[in-house]
């Protein structure tokens, strides 16, 4: 394998690294905030490319309006997931919600069937985004750039939220102790449906970035891509956002070398992420980046 | 009083002793014949499971009715998914006590289903699945398509003699039978005329990300990327060349004639070649014609490929219980054993004791975002 080769497997990876990472950044937020394995995140992401599809294609909106729109809507859908699923078992067991969250997912992926049907759709992807550059023999298709940026860019806004806001500071105060905040006043509900309403955001702009990567549509599409996230916040430590994206291009970079250098195994690359969140559980269940939880 | 109700009683038991004897004369008159169809309706490869129950239900319009029965048709979907597969042929066989099945578009799915109406000896009839695994030592299972070590064959030929093709790479989901019984009947047909298979690599269905497969390609020097795999892969590994600066022609497989291909993967598939069963250009049976013109005037759109054998699976399965006249598995079996080159909308269909059918297969080309007719491969 020569250097060009070499580098252009690794921008591969860094790019579908990006965007494990930017899918994680919204599970390890929900998690850290609520304590709450949100398994329909994928889900949510694969509706949130449904809206942006429907206000492209279907309402022939400008595109970036679309995508704004669909963010919008993902945020306000998130919010009344929270209503309708999670609030009624708030201060139930935590197991109860995490076997909601697995019901919120076969429910909103056969949601995604009845209503969109089963056939994926093509995803449109503005000519901007279509260019390829060369360099030292390496192509780099400009999403794999925007890609990373996006991703530095919505982590740094995550941040401001968590640490420069009022809203940011209740948050981080009901992931130290929901009880003692409400005594203090705070309306803890609006505070975790703010939360969600971020992830949600946060998982509609991993969706839509990855519907433009890779630009088919279809109602099981979130699976995967939620699935790796999991796996990618494991990595770095669940609940920790630095860590999910640390996490999340570690992963990324690991399946395309491992398909790089042993093709034969390619068809098993899956099977090799989850092998990875076994062994970290097993060996260093907190996490890469440790629990440095937010808050 | 007492009179009338034994009056009574004598006229209910004498009804009740009689019911069951006139019963099977009231019903055999219309009692429906049932044929399941078990297809892949939802899940990566729903395009095949839609597109062939069009061509079912469609080719059902036209002829309603066999041996002076209504036929009932029952759908079950398969989720293009193995364990769905089965589950389905069992209700189809338990449930729905159907006659026939009709299914499913994929080898692999197939192949799940046959296990169980095999020993139920119940006749299935797959439109798609071109594994010639699917019929091998099975007693009870026909198709209406080629198999792949025809159409593998064919492809190298083409590959060889039309594009020229010397070194190939090859991109294989090794997730389905079919494209890794396909990869290898080409392989093996290539190498025998004197070419090179340079690289073969893998991936999964509903795999998104290709890059690292398509990155190791233009160091083998190959001059022709060969893709026998279902269309959403396809549609995105040609996408991905595109943007990886691959500018070497596709050959592609009947697994990716669907719409989606040329949705998906825009002007990234133009110029390549598939394989395929059918193209309306290439139509030339009377039931074609006919049933291409009830096909446009009911669902407004083209007869493709995939439409034709669904409703060339239905067609042929009817002919079989015509000339059986009688409903039970051994007879379909027997009569569908003997088609003798039966006039379908996708040619004329021999179907032998394999199971098997022999078919020409026709090669287009995507140009102008749609699948143009460039020749015909006979069976040799």
């Amino acid at each position: 394998m020569d250097l060009s080769l070499f580098l252009q497997q690794l921008l591969n990876g860094i790019s579908l690294g990006s965007l494990y990472a930017l899918i994680a950044i919204g599970y390890t937020m929900v998690y850290g905030i609520i304590r709450l394995i949100n398994f329909a995140h994928g889900d949510i992401l694969m509706i949130s490319t449904y809206f942006a599809y429907f206000g492209i294609s279907v309402y022939a909106l400008p595109w970036w309006l679309s995508v704004i729109m669909a963010i919008l809507l993902t945020a306000l859908f998130g919010i009344l997931i929270d209503l309708g699923a999670y609030r009624p078992v708030r201060h139930a067991p935590r197991i109860s919600a995490l076997i909601t969250a697995i019901g919120v997912s076969f429910l909103l992926e056969n949601l995604g069937i009845v209503v969109f049907g089963g056939r994926p759709r093509a995803f449109y992807r503005p000519d901007f985004l279509n260019k390829t550059y060369e360099m030292l023999g390496v192509h780099i298709f400009s999403l794999s750039i925007w890609v990373p940026v996006v991703t530095a860019l919505l982590l740094a806004l995550v941040f401001l939220l968590l640490y420069r806001t009022r809203v940011g500071a209740a948050m981080r105060a009901v992931a130290k102790d929901m009880e003692m905040v409400q005594l203090m006043g705070i309306d803890v509900n609006r505070v975790i449906s703010l939360t969600f309403a971020v992830g949600s955001a946060l998982a509609a702009a991993g969706g839509i970035m990855w519907a433009m990567k890779y630009p088919q549509i279809n109602p099981l599409m979130g699976i995967i891509p939620g699935l790796k996230a999991f796996v990618a916040a494991v990595i770095g430590g669940i609940g920790n956002i630095h860590g999910a994206v640390l996490g999340g291009l570690l992963l990324g970079i690991t399946e395309i070398l491992l398909v790089a250098f042993l093709p034969s195994l390619a068809g098993y690359r899956d099977a090799f992420a989850f092998i990875l969140l076994i062994l970290i559980l097993l060996f260093k269940p907190t996490g890469l980046a440790g629990k440095d939880t937010i808050g | 009083m007492q009179q009338k109700a034994i009056y009574l009683v004598t006229v209910s038991v004498f009804f009740c002793i009689c019911l069951p004897l006139f019963l099977p004369s009231l019903s055999l008159a219309g009692e429906p014949i049932r044929i399941g169809v078990y297809l892949p309706m939802t899940g990566p490869v729903a395009a095949f499971g839609q597109m062939e129950w069009a061509g079912i239900q469609a080719a059902h319009q036209m002829h309603p009715t066999v041996l002076g029965r209504p036929v009932e048709l029952v759908l079950v979907d398969e989720k293009s998914d193995r364990i769905e597969a089965a589950n389905a042929v069992s209700r189809l066989l338990k449930k729905e006590k159907v006659k026939a099945i009709i299914g499913s578009a994929t080898s692999s799915n197939t192949m799940a289903g046959v296990a169980l109406s095999e020993k139920a000896k119940i006749p299935m009839v797959s439109p798609t699945a071109t594994l010639p695994l699917v019929t091998q030592n099975k007693k009870y299972v026909f198709r209406v398509c080629f198999i792949d070590s025809f159409q593998g064959e064919a492809a190298a030929i083409f590959a060889y003699r039309n594009l020229k093709a010397r070194r190939v790479a090859v991109i294989v989901d090794r997730a389905q039978d079919y494209c890794v019984g396909l990869a290898s009947y080409f392989k093996k047909a290539f190498t025998r005329l004197g070419g090179k298979v340079v690289s073969i690599a893998y991936c999964q269905t509903g795999d998104q990300d290709f890059s690292a497969q398509l990155t190791s390609i233009p160091a083998s020097q190959s001059d022709l990327l060969y893709l026998p795999n279902y269309y959403a892969e396809d549609a995105l590994i040609a996408r991905q060349a595109q943007e990886l600066g691959l500018n070497i022609p596709i050959l592609s497989a009947d697994g990716a004639q669907a719409p989606e291909l040329i949705k998906i993967g825009g002007t990234a598939v133009e110029g390549l070649y598939l394989l395929a069963h059918f193209a309306p250009e290439g139509a030339a049976t009377p039931l074609a014609k006919e049933f291409m013109k009830f096909f446009k005037k009911t669902r407004h759109e083209e007869t493709s490929g995939f439409h034709a054998l669904g409703a060339d699976a239905y067609f042929v399965l009817l002919d079989a219980i015509k000339r059986a006249g009688r409903t039970d598995g051994d007879a379909i079996r027997t009569a569908l054993a003997s088609t003798m080159g039966f006039s379908g909308v996708s040619g004329v269909i021999k179907i032998g004791p394999d199971g098997n059918a022999v078919k020409s297969a026709v090669i287009l080309q995507v140009s102008g975002g749609q699948f143009r007719y460039l020749t015909i491969v006979k069976p040799w």
